[in-house]
């Protein structure tokens, strides 16, 4: 079970917090690079618990928020046709496309579903052979093995009516890109924790050599982020750079390599639009030829148009950690959580709906 | 009986209305009002105030563990008369049943109504059933109202909680939520979670009859859970709220799930658990008569009730984290989970 009240522990915590505050030195921007890091941070208060030495600038880990708006409109594009089912991660209904989200979508009567795996939607397509049923495939190294693990049953059984609009990104190549752009310049990175469950420590090797810059993996709960941004914390006071582990009870060097070679059966690296980075080498996934019968896109002849952003959005912006949430002008105007006009105020992961929910200028 | 479904007959006004009503309803809610058969009931009332309220029962799936939409559909109008201080005590029950629909299973529910107004010492009253054709409602909705006098003694409101009060929470939070949550079609994971559903009233007079008008606020924390209930009262009382996260009792199979899931045990609906603002003087008396009722057994003090009011955070509700951190508990935006309850 993930929970475990002794990474919660209040001593711990203070006792980590009280040396965070004691390494000494000028203020560091460190990226948590992962969603559920942010939301993290933001609900146990670990800004608050800070100080002034540590500002933590939210990334580009949120899939919802990166996934470019054209995917969007394409899988909104497949919920119009007759005969299909889009079944979906429950994040994505409300991702405004460029003029309706899927949540409008089914009230007007396309059939939308929630799914909390692709193995539930493949079973949709099973008790459905009449009807076509699309999955979005959206997510990280993360969730990337268990759809292609989805795929590789339905080729197995021969099932015609299922396939999946990929829009799979791959963190190491967006950290290249963050590492490379200068004006968003961080002293450390907080690796995301669920991402290196599967491309292990290891995984994040090239991007440490081409960019040492001090990055820590981190867990999700207060202790597992306080002990992480404690290394950073000192491996930058003392001008050391490291890439190092600290989330041991689930990551390892190797990762999961049958997790790995399962994601690597059925994707294959691919240069991807990342809402806000722009075109990252090989930041995305495609279908590999053996598997491309289950391209939703080829099989629905419909193309992800890059399509502009919402006027006055700074997601782009805030996904880099070049702006912050209050910096934006639609942030708590015409963008809410009720309202969102951007991504990152509607998925759960996002920098600005953990901004608006959890008070970020507390 | 066994096989027998609903049929559109069954809702017609006719024979088959008349035989499903008096063969199964009648000697289930056995009252003598019911049994008059009118058109409504004719009540005595005391004199003074009383408290009315209405809810609808659309829970998915109607049977889970710790309960049904049955029990349910009474226990519900049963609480929010509770948290209005008042004692509740007639309820009207309309049925809208799905064409189809197996009349064992609504045998079992109906059971489960007439034992939760036993329980709850009210009686069902008055009622109707709708049949609607196959597809035009899913399975069976509930409506119940329900009436109850308040005490002269008694004055709850959500507006009445004033800086220094006390808040208290009558048990663990999220039982239900998650109860339904587990139960659902594919997400079947392996952990004994019952839903709370209970009635409040007895629990809501034991503390009335303690504190009396020292009870500022009742409250139980439905649709929305305890933050939407918190964010309320602070909103209304023009007040802040501050609790403390490692006061807040949530079960350890609750707490895990919800980890596990990513949801907020605050965020999540409970049936039979109740926030109580009270004046802080009598605090250890009221949490001690609470303690003497099963439904109490684990009331426990959650926060304060402080005057750091932000209108435009529509009230302010913060949480001291256990990690030793500060933030906003908002207001629930959109659904969490649809058809919880």
């Amino acid at each position: 079970m993930a929970f475990d009240a002794r990474y919660r522990d209040p001593d711990l915590c203070r006792r980590l917090s009280e040396r965070i505050r004691s390494v000494r030195g000028r203020e560091i921007r460190i990226m948590e690079v992962c969603g559920t890091h942010t939301v993290s941070v933001f609900r146990h208060g670990i800004r608050t618990i800070l100080g002034e030495s540590i500002r933590l600038v939210s990334g580009p880990g949120c899939p919802v928020c990166v996934t470019d708006q054209g995917d969007i409109d394409a899988v909104i594009a497949m919920a119009e046709m007759d005969h299909t089912i889009v079944a979906t991660f429950g994040d994505l209904m409300r991702v405004p496309g460029t003029r309706s989200s899927l949540r409008e979508e089914k009230s007007r009567g396309c059939d939308v579903r929630v799914v909390y795996s692709a193995a539930d939607a493949l079973a949709i397509a099973r008790a459905n052979p009449d009807r076509q049923v699309v999955f979005p495939g959206i997510g990280f190294e993360t969730t990337a093995p268990a759809i292609a693990a989805a795929i590789i049953a339905a080729s197995e059984e021969g099932i015609s009516n299922f396939s999946v609009a990929c829009s799979h990104k791959r963190v190491p190549p967006a950290l290249e890109a963050l590492a490379a752009e200068d004006d968003a310049a961080v002293d450390g990175f907080l690796l995301p924790g669920h991402v290196s469950v599967v491309i292990g420590l290891n995984g994040y090797a090239d991007f440490f050599r081409k960019y040492p810059i001090p990055s820590v993996v981190a867990g999700f709960e207060p202790v597992d982020i306080l002990s992480a941004l404690l290394r950073l914390a000192e491996m930058i006071a003392a001008g050391s750079s490291g890439l190092e582990n600290a989330y041991g009870r689930a990551v390892t060097d190797n990762g999961n390599p049958r997790a790995r070679q399962v994601m690597d059966t059925v994707f294959y690296p691919v240069d991807s639009a990342w809402r806000g980075l722009g075109i990252i080498p090989g930041g995305g996934m495609a279908l590999r030829k053996a598997f491309s019968g289950f391209d939703a896109f080829r099989r629905f002849s419909v193309r992800a148009a890059p399509a502009p952003p919402p006027a006055g959005c700074s997601c782009g912006d805030i996904l880099v950690g070049k702006a912050v949430p209050p910096d934006c002008s639609l942030y708590g105007n015409t963008c809410t959580p009720l309202d969102p006009v951007g991504p990152c105020m509607v998925s759960s992961e996002g920098t600005c709906a953990a901004y608006y929910q959890y008070g970020g200028g507390l | 009986m066994r096989d027998e479904r609903i049929l559109l007959d069954h809702g017609s006004g006719g024979l088959l209305s008349n035989r499903l009503i008096s063969e199964l309803m009648l000697p289930l809610f056995d009252n003598s009002f019911l049994s008059m058969q009118d058109d409504g009931a004719c009540l005595d009332v005391p004199a003074g105030r009383m408290a009315f309220s209405t809810d609808s029962f659309v829970v998915d799936p109607i049977f889970f563990p710790g309960g049904c939409i049955g029990d349910l559909a009474v226990n519900g109008t049963v609480n929010d008369i509770a948290m209005c201080g008042g004692v509740p005590r007639y309820l009207s029950a309309a049925l809208i049943i799905e064409e189809g629909f197996p009349v064992k299973d609504l045998a079992a529910v109906v059971q489960a109504m007439a034992e939760a107004a036993r329980n709850a010492g009210v009686l069902i009253v008055t009622g109707d059933t709708k049949v609607v054709p196959r597809g035009a409602a899913d399975k069976l909705f509930i409506n119940t109202s329900g009436v109850g006098y308040i005490p002269k003694s008694v004055s709850v409101a959500a507006g009445n909680a004033r800086p220094g009060d006390v808040v208290i929470a009558s048990g663990t939070l999220g039982d239900h939520g998650i109860a339904i949550l587990n139960q659902r079609e594919g997400l079947s994971f392996d952990v004994d979670i019952q839903s709370d559903s209970a009635p409040l009233n007895h629990l809501a007079g034991r503390m009335l009859e303690m504190a009396g008008s020292g009870i500022h606020v009742l409250r139980d924390p439905t649709r929305g859970g305890a933050a939407a209930a918190l964010n309320e009262i602070a909103a209304q009382s023009k007040v802040g709220i501050r609790i403390r996260e490692s006061s807040v009792p949530v079960a350890k199979a609750v707490a895990g799930l919800c980890s596990l899931l990513g949801l907020d045990p605050l965020y999540v609906a409970n049936e039979g658990k109740l926030l109580a603002v009270v004046e802080s003087a009598l605090v250890e008396k009221v949490l001690a008569v609470m303690r003497e009722d099963p439904l109490g057994r684990d009331a426990c003090i959650i926060g304060e009730i402080t005057g750091e009011y932000a209108p435009a955070q529509s009230g302010r509700v913060i949480m001291e984290t256990a990690a030793g951190g500060e933030r906003i508990v908002p207001m629930p935006t959109g659904e969490q989970l649809p058809r919880i309850c």
